[in-house]
């Protein structure tokens, strides 16, 4: 399929093309003015502008976890790549496939200290999942297909390409290497049959089981997530998830007992310390929700289903490891659970209801309502009142409001929730909530933001109004990096140190500035209004919610302490003093 | 605890032999706090590029599983094998061994030299340069031994190891 020589910047816009990219995110610079070029002379993708490069990474993984698809960057060389670093290191924290093109100097200035020359290759080493310095243009082609073929295989991650100047105008024919089988890198997707009939067995077996589900589930398609859920329902086993697993069960159904971990639900993480049979389905036994390790569910025999074998023993041993793609693992579940037409213990399920029930009864996420001031959960509730019948996706920022969101939002599909689980990355929010909007440009996208991260990429208003992109941005105004507050509350003496944000800016009148709408809540009896507001408005719009300045977020288990000793809320009389150990934990 | 127990293991593990290879498998055990006790690279097949990298580390059982398989989902590699799991297993070392003195202990240097087999491969009138082979123990106990003779320099490659039998890897 060899055709006649076309330059290395233009295999690379083919190639992007033959994998089916249809947007990219990027900002120009020297080294990438070729590649420029060659997308200026197409129109099957389009570029979208971003205003700085760590919001271009954010804004792919965006479009990759609200799709399903790769998401496509593309920066210059030095600080256009040293920029992309934290986007890069978010997405393989939380399994995001991207493919990420960097400009490099020429190859004979590489080593030089050349103008905005930066080892790219070996700063991202540690933040991508591979990374290529593609040096000559004969291999561009196959590097370039081979970038997306190992962005999106086996566990999904980033993907770097260094591209030096030289080699993008270089020429050489275009083959198109999309489909070709890997070397070395084949990941298994299929389990081994015999670990999933033990796995079965045991489940069969429980007095007091319950699934753990995460991100992975989410990752594997919306068809693994409805094959889940018919599993789930066909065992009528409890199903709690983790905050990058929202959405991957039904919220609404009964079975699901909502977030597991640090800001989870009091009844999931009881469930998790006292139940006898664990089935972890794409989750990665995360410190936020395992809590002190050598107190984790401590009678409980686990099942840990995950297509990266490194996940497997990490920090918690589990009884049974199956390795494999979650859709393929749960079809074969189910298949010989209904093969084998098992019994489960219908008495014992049936107590152990009984006894989450209870643990449901306890209410967690009450708290003390306001007719003065707006109470972020309030706040919350109000929002999903007006948005739950309506196709919206959710991104947040980091801190109180992030988890609130988790807690307060309902989520009944997959992909509908975008959050930087595993970094935590302030700033990630509102360009991942216009890389949602770009991939669906119909949709109602929101950005729950607090006012301190919403500052870290505020210039991205720039990049919605630039495109009409109608994204809402929901800041819950307190004033304080809350979250920092309240660990500061918590463990150090209530000492406030830096945590207070003086000289916030006038958020409505920064909306105007950048041409997007800005309203503002200030009393409880304006929210629905505002928010009303908020959604009818066409383009995009920033509102800022006035809330309680000093609320903090429970339920809660403090740094070091067991999933059983949770706290419920601020009047909640069994604190005990976070131990040594806690206080050194983050 | 057994869990708990520190233990010595041997990996052979094969890479594409392209450029940043080492770099990934040296950032990956300095990344995640994992111990080298001694590594060797070299290309092994020149013609399907690829090399070989030879590592020894320790650690719990959990941690020495989590190596490999961390090892294992590195793009470039093909094979990782625990030598010390999968065995029985051959492991050398090759050391060069700078000794100067001369009268009596270089006398001796030479006769200890010829028990451990090593060969004089430098030599001027005031010292030699051994070349000597075997398992790690081994080279340890000789140059342990010309530390009073006037050792003056070390070099060693670290370790090679390969499967017994007739298993290709
Ligand atoms: C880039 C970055 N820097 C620092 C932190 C540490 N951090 C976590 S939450 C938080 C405060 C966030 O404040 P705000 O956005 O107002 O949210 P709130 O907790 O008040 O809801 C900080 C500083 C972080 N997560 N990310
Ligand atoms: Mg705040």
């Amino acid at each position: 399929m060899a055709t006649e020589p076309i330059s290395g910047a233009e295999i690379i816009v083919k190639a992007l093309i033959d994998q089916g990219v249809e947007v990219i995110f990027g900002y120009p610079g020297g080294a990438v003015l070729p590649l420029y070029d060659a997308l200026f002379k197409q129109n099957k993708m389009r570029h979208i502008l971003v205003r700085h490069e760590q919001a271009a990474v954010h804004a792919a993984e965006g479009y990759a976890r609200s799709t399903g698809k790769v998401g496509v960057v593309l920066v210059t060389s030095g600080p256009g790549a040293t920029n992309a670093v934290t986007g890069l290191t978010d997405a393989l924290m939380d399994s995001i496939p991207i493919v990420c093109l960097t400009g490099q100097v020429p190859t004979h200035l590489i080593g030089n200290d050349a103008f905005q020359e930066a080892d790219t290759t070996g700063i991202t080493r540690p933040c991508t999942k591979h990374n290529y310095l593609v040096k000559s243009v004969e291999d561009l082609s196959r590097k370039v297909h081979e970038a997306f073929y190992v962005a999106r295989s086996g566990r999904p991650g980033p993907v770097l390409l260094d591209l030096p100047k030289d080699v993008q105008q270089a020429k050489y024919e275009y083959v198109n290497h999309a489909g070709q089988r890997h070397r070395t890198y084949n990941p298994a997707q299929k389990p081994d049959r015999s670990q999933v009939e033990r796995a079965v067995e045991l489940m069969a077996s429980a007095k007091r089981p319950l699934f753990y589900i995460g991100g992975g589930c989410i990752n594997s398609g919306p068809l693994a997530c409805k094959m889940l859920a018919d599993f789930i329902r066909l065992t009528g086993f409890p199903c709690t998830q983790t905050l990058m697993g929202l959405g991957a069960f039904p919220a609404s159904d009964p079975l699901s007992l909502g977030m597991v971990g640090m800001h989870g639900m009091f009844e999931s993480n009881h469930a998790m310390h006292d139940c006898d049979v664990m089935i972890n389905i794409g989750a990665r036994f995360d410190d936020r929700v395992t809590g002190r390790l050598n107190a984790f569910s401590p009678g409980s025999k686990k099942i840990h289903v995950d297509i990266d074998p490194s996940s497997i023993n990490k920090s918690v041993r589990v009884d049974i490891p199956v390795i494999g793609d979650v859709g393929h693992v749960v079809e074969e579940m189910m298949r010989i659970w209904k093969a084998r037409q098992v019994k489960v213990d219908h008495k014992a399920l049936a107590a152990w209801w009984d006894q989450i029930n209870q643990w449901r009864g306890r209410d967690c996420l009450k708290y003390k309502t306001s007719d003065t001031i707006i109470k972020p959960q309030f706040a919350l509730e109000r929002l999903h009142a007006a948005i739950k019948d309506k196709d919206f996706y959710i991104t947040t920022e980091v801190g109180q409001h992030q988890m609130w969101a988790a807690q307060f939002l309902k989520f009944e599909k997959p992909n509908r929730w975008m959050t930087s689980g595993g970094l935590g990355t302030m700033g990630y929010g509102l360009p991942a909530a216009y890389g949602v909007q770009v991939a669906h440009p119909n949709s109602l996208v929101i950005d729950v933001a607090g006012e301190a991260s919403i500052l870290m990429n505020i210039q991205e208003m720039a990049t919605l109004v630039q495109y009409r992109l109608p994204v809402k941005i929901f800041i819950m105004n307190n004033k304080w990096m809350g979250m920092v507050r309240q660990w500061q509350e918590l463990l150090h003496g209530g000492r406030y140190s830096e945590s207070y944000s003086d000289a916030l800016p006038d958020f409505v009148k920064l909306a105007e500035a950048f041409g997007a709408a800005g309203l503002r809540a200030e009393k409880p009896g304006d929210l629905d209004g505002v928010i009303k507001q908020m959604i009818d408005i066409k383009g995009p719009v920033m509102v800022d919610v006035c809330v309680d300045e000093k609320e903090n977020c429970f339920p809660m288990i403090p740094s070091g302490a067991p999933h059983n000793e949770m706290l419920l809320g601020p009047d909640d009389q069994s604190a005990k003093p976070v131990s040594e150990e806690g206080m050194v934990l983050v | 605890m057994k869990e708990m127990t520190i233990e010595r293991h041997t990996m052979s593990v094969l890479v594409d032999n392209e450029a940043g290879v080492l770099a990934r498998v040296i950032g990956l055990f300095s990344g995640r706090g994992y111990n080298i006790e001694s590594l060797t690279v070299a290309e092994v097949d020149a013609a399907k590029h690829l090399s070989r990298i030879t590592v020894v580390t320790s650690g719990t059982p959990m941690i020495i599983d989590q190596i490999k398989n961390q090892l294992q989902r590195l793009v470039p590699v093909h094979s990782v094998t625990d030598l010390t799991v999968e065995g029985p297993s051959l492991e050398r070392e090759m050391a060069l061994v700078k000794v100067v003195g001369s009268g009596e202990k270089r006398v001796e240097s030479l006769r200890i030299a010829d028990i451990f087999r090593a060969r004089v491969v430098d030599s001027t009138i005031e010292s030699f340069v051994f070349e000597m082979t075997g398992s790690t123990e081994k080279l340890n106990a000789f140059i342990n031994l010309m530390q009073p003779l006037g050792l003056a320099d070390v070099s060693r490659t670290g370790i090679v190891a390969m499967k017994r039998g007739t298993d290709r890897n």
